[in-house]
C-alpha cells in the first residue's frame, strides 16, 4: 500500500505514530559540530517532520538508538546488582538500507556470539521497527553498492522525501491504521545502485597471505597519520566494543550503576590488562586490527557478510583525513604483492 | 530472559597469602567449573576482573590473584566472610578426557600454574588417571612462589622440576623453563602424551619453539591465553584476537591456534 503525503499529512502521521512509537530520526543539532558553526546530525527523537533530515547522511549512525554511547545495565547496592530496566514503548527508527544493514552485523554479535544473547541489546532490538528512508545515492565517501548493503527488505515502511512531503510504502500491516484515508499513491522505493565511489574488497582466505599482510610496511603509515581517538569507531555503523564502568552517585558512595560505554579498539589502552604491556601498542597495529576486523575477521567467523556497510562516515569523521575506502584500496595492493611473491617462491 | 552478565553475591571462605602479591581467595558458589575456565570477579564500585580458577572443591572455588589493577587492589582489602560477586564459568577449560590415559607434561611460568593447578590436584588424587605427569614450573624469584603445600605434594605424585630465573634455592634448579625441555623423557613416552603450557606470552612463545626444537608434536600441545575483558560472553570486543574471542573459543586454546593468534 503507498501513499503520498503533503507536508501538513506528514506532521499528522508523525504525531500519530509518537502516540505509540518513539520515533528516532537523523536529527540537526545546531553548532554542535566539531568546528565553530558546524551542525552535528546524529540521532534522536522526533517530533515534527521537519526535524528529520533526509537530505544528507547522518553524522553518526542509527546504532547509537540500539546501542547508546552509554548505558546503565545494573544498579548496585552493597549487596545487590540490579538489572536496569529498558524502555517499554516500541521504537520506530527511520533508517537508511546501510544503517538497517548494519543491524543484521550488531545481531550477530549481541544476540547470537558463542551461544550468548546480550540482554540489553535483544530487549531495544525487540521494540524496533525500520522505516526505511529511501536514499538519494549518500555522498562521496559512501560504497554502499561494493559492500552490497545498498539494499534491503527489512522494514515496516519505505519513505521517500522531498521538501513537499514524503511517499510511502506500508508493508507492515501493524502500521496500516496509521494512513486511515490519506491519499494513497503507488510507491515502491528504490535502491541506490551505484556509488561514485567503488572499493574492491581483498581476498583475504589464504593464511599465509594474511600472515604476510599483518607485518606488511603498509600499516607503518598510520603511525605518522593515525592519532588513535577513536572516532572513527564511534561514527562506524556497526562497531559494537565496550567497556564496563562501575560509578558511584556523588551523594552516596556506596550506591551507583554498573554502564556499558562505547569502547574503541583504536584508542591507547584498549587490549592492556592490569600490570601488563599493551599488545597493540601503535596506531598501525591498532588500525591493522581494525581494518581486517572489518574486511576478513568477522566474515571468517559469522561467514554471511563483511562487518562494513560502506555508509563511509568514518572517512567522514577522521580528522586526519584517513579513507577506508583508501585503506582497502592499499590492502588490495599489499595482497596482490604479497600474492606475486608468493607465486614465485 | 537470562542475564549472562548478572553478578551474583558470594561470601569468601578464606585468604591465603601464597606470597606477598598473590593471594589465593576461596569463595563459596555451587557453579560447577571445568578445569581451565575462568569466572568474573565483580565489586561494586570498582569493576570486574576475569579470574582463572585455580581450585575447586564441593561447595566452593579459589582464584589465586595478584593485587596489580583496580578491582583486584580492592578484593585484596577483603577477608573471610566479606563478599565477592561472581559471574561465569566462562570460556573453554582443559580437554581433560583426551589427557587420560596418557602422559602430561605440563610447563608453568609464575601464576600461570593457577589455571593449570585444579587439573594437576585432580590428576594426583585420582591415581592412574594419566599414565604419568611431569611438571615443569618456573618462578622469577624466591617470593613469587606460589603454592608451596601443593609444589611439595606434588613431588610426591609427579616428576617435578622447580625452578627459580636467576636465583638459587635449595632442592630447586636455576634458569628458565625453557632449559629444562629438553629433560623430559620424551622418547619413553611412545607418542602418547599431551603438553600443557601456561605462563605469560614471551614464555609461551618461547617454551612452543623449544618444544618444537625437542620433536614435540605440535598438535598434542596446549596454552592457555589471558586477555582483557569486560563481557566474557563475546560481545565487548576486548579479548578478539582474529575471528577469535579468547572468552568463547580459549582461553584453553591447542597450540596450532595459539600459534598464529595475531593480536
Amino acid at each position: 500500500m503507498g501513499y503520498t503525503l503533503n507536508r501538513q499529512q506528514a506532521d499528522a502521521l508523525l504525531a500519530a505514530l509518537r502516540k505509540d512509537y518513539t520515533v528516532y530520526a537523523p536529527k540537526r543539532f545546531r553548532n554542535q559540530g566539531r568546528y565553530s558553526d558546524t551542525d552535528i546530525i546524529r540521532y534522536a527523537e522526533v517530533e515534527r517532520f521537519e526535524d528529520i533530515v533526509w537530505q544528507t547522511k547522518s553524522d553518526y549512525p542509527a546504532k547509537e538508538v540500539l546501542t547508546p554511547i552509554q548505558q546503565a545495565i545494573f544498579y548496585f547496592t552493597e549487596d545487590e546488582y540490579r538489572e536496569s530496566k529498558g524502555p517499554r514503548k516500541p521504537i520506530l527508527i527511520l533508517a537508511r538500507p546501510c544503517d538497517i544493514n548494519a543491524q543484521h552485523v550488531q545481531a550477530r554479535i549481541y544476540a547470537g556470539n558463542g551461544g550468548y544473547t546480550d540482554l540489553y541489546y535483544e530487549r531495544m532490538r525487540e521494540l524496533v521497527k525500520f522505516a526505511m528512508m529511501e536514499c538519494g545515492g549518500g555522498d562521496d565517501t559512501c560504497f554502499c553498492v561494493s559492500m552490497g548493503t545498498n539494499k534491503t527488505d527489512d522494514y515496516s515502511l519505505a519513505m521517500k522525501f522531498s521538501d513537499d512531503g514524503v511517499q510511502v510504502q506500508v508493508t507492515d500491516g501493524a502500521f496500516a491504521p496509521y494512513f486511515g484515508d490519506l491519499p494513497q499513491a503507488d510507491y515502491t522505493p528504490a535502491f541506490v545502485e551505484e556509488n561514485e565511489l567503488k572499493v574492491t574488497v581483498p581476498d583475504l582466505d589464504d593464511k599465509e597471505v594474511r600472515k604476510a599482510l599483518k607485518s606488511h610496511p603498509m600499516w607503518q603509515e598510520f603511525n605518522a597519520r593515525c592519532i588513535s581517538c577513536g572516532a572513527c569507531t564511534v561514527a562506524c555503523s556497526t562497531c559494537t566494543c565496550f567497556t564496563t564502568r562501575d560509578v558511584i552517585y556523588g551523594d552516596n558512595p556506596e550506591v551507583g550503576e554498573r554502564r556499558r560505554v562505547t569502547s574503541s579498539c583504536q584508542i591507547a589502552g584498549f587490549d592492556q590488562m592490569a600490570g601488563q604491556r599493551e599488545f597493540r601498542s601503535t596506531a598501525a597495529d591498532r588500525m591493522r586490527y581494525k581494518v581486517l576486523h572489518k574486511f576478513h575477521d568477522y566474515k571468517a567467523r559469522f561467514g554471511d557478510s563483511h562487518m562494513c556497510v560502506g555508509c563511509g562516515r568514518c572517512t567522514h569523521r577522521c580528522p586526519e583525513l584517513i579513507s577506508i575506502s583508501a585503506t582497502v584500496n592499499k590492502v588490495s595492493a599489499a595482497v596482490d604483492e604479497i600474492k606475486a611473491g608468493l607465486a614465485k617462491q | 530472559m537470562m542475564n549472562p552478565v548478572q553478578p551474583k553475591p558470594c561470601t569468601i571462605l578464606d585468604v591465603h597469602k601464597e606470597s606477598a602479591h598473590e593471594w589465593t581467595f576461596r569463595v563459596e558458589t555451587d557453579a560447577k567449573v571445568a578445569h581451565g575456565q575462568f569466572m568474573q570477579l565483580s565489586v561494586p564500585k570498582i569493576g570486574e576482573c576475569p579470574i582463572s580458577v585455580s581450585a575447586q572443591g564441593d561447595g566452593w572455588l579459589e582464584f589465586t590473584i595478584r593485587s596489580v589493577g583496580k578491582v583486584t587492589n580492592v578484593i585484596f582489602e577483603k577477608t573471610a566472610g566479606d563478599t565477592l560477586f561472581l559471574r561465569g564459568p566462562y570460556g573453554k577449560g582443559w580437554p581433560v578426557d583426551q589427557f587420560r590415559g596418557k602422559h602430561l607434561v605440563v610447563i608453568t611460568g609464575g601464576t600461570g600454574l593457577a589455571p593449570v593447578r585444579s587439573m594437576l590436584n585432580l590428576f594426583a588424587a585420582e591415581s592412574g588417571a594419566v599414565k604419568s605427569v611431569h611438571l615443569i614450573s618456573g618462578f622469577k624469584n624466591e617470593e613469587g612462589v606460589v603454592f608451596h603445600k601443593e609444589l611439595e605434594a606434588w613431588k610426591e605424585k609427579f616428576s617435578t622440576i622447580y625452578a627459580l630465573d636467576n636465583d638459587a634455592k635449595e632442592g630447586w634448579r636455576t634458569g628458565m623453563v625453557t632449559a629444562f625441555v629438553k629433560e623430559i623423557p620424551w622418547d619413553s613416552f611412545g607418542g602418547d602424551y599431551a603438553v600443557v603450557v601456561v605462563g605469560p606470552p614471551p614464555m609461551m612463545k618461547f617454551t612452543g619453539l623449544e618444544l618444537l626444537k625437542n620433536g614435540v608434536d605440535e598438535e598434542k600441545i596446549w596454552m592457555s591465553f589471558e586477555r582483557k575483558m569486560s563481557c566474557a560472553v563475546g560481545k565487548c570486543g576486548h579479548c578478539r584476537i582474529d575471528e577469535t574471542y579468547v572468552c568463547l573459543d580459549g582461553p584453553v586454546f591447542p597450540y596450532t591456534v595459539a600459534r598464529d593468534l595475531v593480536d
